[in-house]
């Protein structure tokens, strides 16, 4: 489904914070992605959503190569992965209800008529009542924010699905939920999921294997990466 | 607790402030839009029997130098000077927005470009470029608009395109266009009504600043006419009768051209909470 090869990216072509990283998650396969903060697994998240472009390497998704990142890349190519941030504060546009926010990927891809229902269906799977749908964000907590992200990053249906530290910012019964609603997700459609975070015992517990960062870093010895970045 | 406190508190007082700019602006727009048609005097009737007489019943602002009636001056002048001021910084948002949101919105070069023209534009000092402009027509409310408007869009400019660059960086710019949004939806959806208040906002303070380019340029003889009442006319005119002790003349033109800004920028600053709400906890800091 997804395939990063020798992917090198950051924000500075001296300094990158990502170098030479291989990874491939199957159809249908969950693969948790570990590391310590601020080691480049969120800008490597950010590379197989296409939204950063790589300074090297190359993308593969869902068989076809990855040749454009942002507003470049194909909208059917880019709607095919769903993202969930880490921080559902700065990843909601804060003029707009919860419905709106669902509904804009619909909208986006010109297929309003599907509004009413598909949110309608979603806000029952994320557990989120009408009367939360029509509050802006400001008006709900951060657990409600997230679950609505989720819905939002499941509203096109995607084939992948792409989750960077999802739950760091929610409590244990939040996480659960949201979980579960991602697994009920991926149960019904077969779509891969791509988990990033820090938290060992929970991706363990979600998806079928894990990835340490260091294993995946080709350009440093695993003890020298937990020693200079954790 | 003590938030939970004080929201009705500033709830009300936010609405004090907007049903006030409101009621002060209806007045305001009332008066301008009214009088002129339904009171049939004529605001230019010299009567020089009765020059510079104090405020009385029969003239509530007293009379001008040339024994004018104040109030219809004032309410003709804050007729005209509402029009250039609103229509000149109106315009001038429009265009430092597009101007702004387009710059920051592309990036890169075209970035670059347009905002080294911005910084060309700055360094000619505005009034004489104002005044180049004005100088090419017959003295009128047009060109005073099209000179004010022209000269007064690079702030705007710059503020817009400092708030989408801001704006463009946020995850959820990254979330709408992982859910397929062109760069003209992001821009038209997400972009613009983020910039918003901060344009709107700097059109309303723009509007007294325009005003006040009308009276500078009226006072060059560039402007509108002296016949024509106009706030900035009418305090110029004043200025020589202000000096032998009358009042008036100034005082009643200047509260006409305050009142009503501060009830625009009332309203702009409600306006700003309602479109951009910050969360609580962020007003707690």
């Amino acid at each position: 489904m997804l395939e990063l090869n020798r992917v090198t990216a950051g924000y500075d072509r001296r300094d990158p914070v990502v170098r030479d990283v291989s990874l491939a998650v199957a159809p249908g396969e969950s693969v948790g992605l570990l590391g310590p903060s601020g080691c480049g697994k969120s800008t490597l998240a950010r590379v197989a959503a296409l939204l950063h472009r790589p300074d090297a390497g190359s993308v593969v998704l869902a068989g076809a190569p990855v040749k454009g990142w942002r507003y470049r890349a194909p909208q059917e190519q880019r709607t095919a992965v769903g993202v969930v941030f880490q921080q559902p504060r700065l990843s909601a546009d804060p003029r707009l209800s919860l419905r709106e926010l669902i509904a804009q990927p619909l909208r986006s891809t010109g297929r309003r008529h599907e509004v009413a229902v598909r949110v309608a269906e979603l806000a029952r799977e994320v557990g989120l009542t009408g009367e939360l749908l029509d509050r802006r964000p400001h008006a709900v907590s951060d657990g409600q924010l997230q679950r609505a992200c989720l819905a939002r990053a499941l509203v096109l249906r995607p084939g992948l699905l792409i989750c960077d530290e999802m739950t760091a910012m929610l409590d244990a019964s939040t996480t659960a939920a949201l979980v579960s609603v991602v697994e009920a997700y991926r149960a019904e459609s077969g779509a891969a999921l791509l988990a990033v975070g820090h938290d060992r015992v929970l991706l363990e517990r979600w998806c079928d294997r894990t990835v340490r960062w260091e294993e995946l870093d080709g350009t440093r010895e695993p003890a020298e990466a937990v020693g200079a970045r954790g | 607790m003590a938030d939970l406190a004080l929201r009705p508190a500033r709830g009300a007082a936010r609405r004090t402030r907007v049903v006030t700019s409101t009621c002060v602006l209806v007045a305001v727009a009332l008066a301008v839009l009214l009088v002129p048609p339904l009171a049939q005097l004529d605001q230019q009737a010299v009567d020089l029997a009765a020059k510079l007489r104090p405020p009385s019943p029969a003239h509530p602002f007293g009379t001008d130098d040339v024994g004018r009636d104040l109030l219809l001056r004032c309410v003709y002048g804050l007729r005209v000077s509402l029009l250039v001021g609103v229509v000149a910084a109106l315009t001038a948002t429009v265009i430092g927005t597009a101007v702004g949101a387009l710059a920051a919105a592309f990036g890169g070069w075209t970035d670059r470009v347009v905002m080294r023209l911005v910084d060309t534009f700055s360094s000619i000092p505005h009034l004489l470029l104002g005044i180049f402009i004005v100088a090419m027509f017959r003295p009128g409310v047009w060109p005073v608009i099209v000179s004010v408007a022209l000269t007064h869009w690079l702030s705007t400019a710059r503020i817009v395109r400092s708030e989408v660059l801001s704006l463009r960086s946020r995850p959820f710019i990254d979330a709408a266009i992982s859910g397929g949004a062109s760069r003209g939806r992001v821009i038209v959806r997400h972009l613009l009504p983020g910039v918003l208040p901060q344009a709107g906002l700097a059109a309303v303070l723009m509007v007294p600043h325009a005003m006040w380019h009308e009276s500078a340029l009226s006072f060059l003889g560039l402007g509108l006419p002296t016949h024509q009442a106009s706030l900035g006319n009418l305090v110029q005119s004043a200025r020589g009768s202000l000096l032998a002790g009358d009042w008036w003349p100034t005082l009643f033109p200047g509260l006409f051209l305050i009142i009503p800004t501060l009830a625009l920028a009332g309203l702009a600053g409600a306006w700003r909470e309602r479109i951009n709400p910050r969360r609580r906890s962020e007003l707690m800091l």
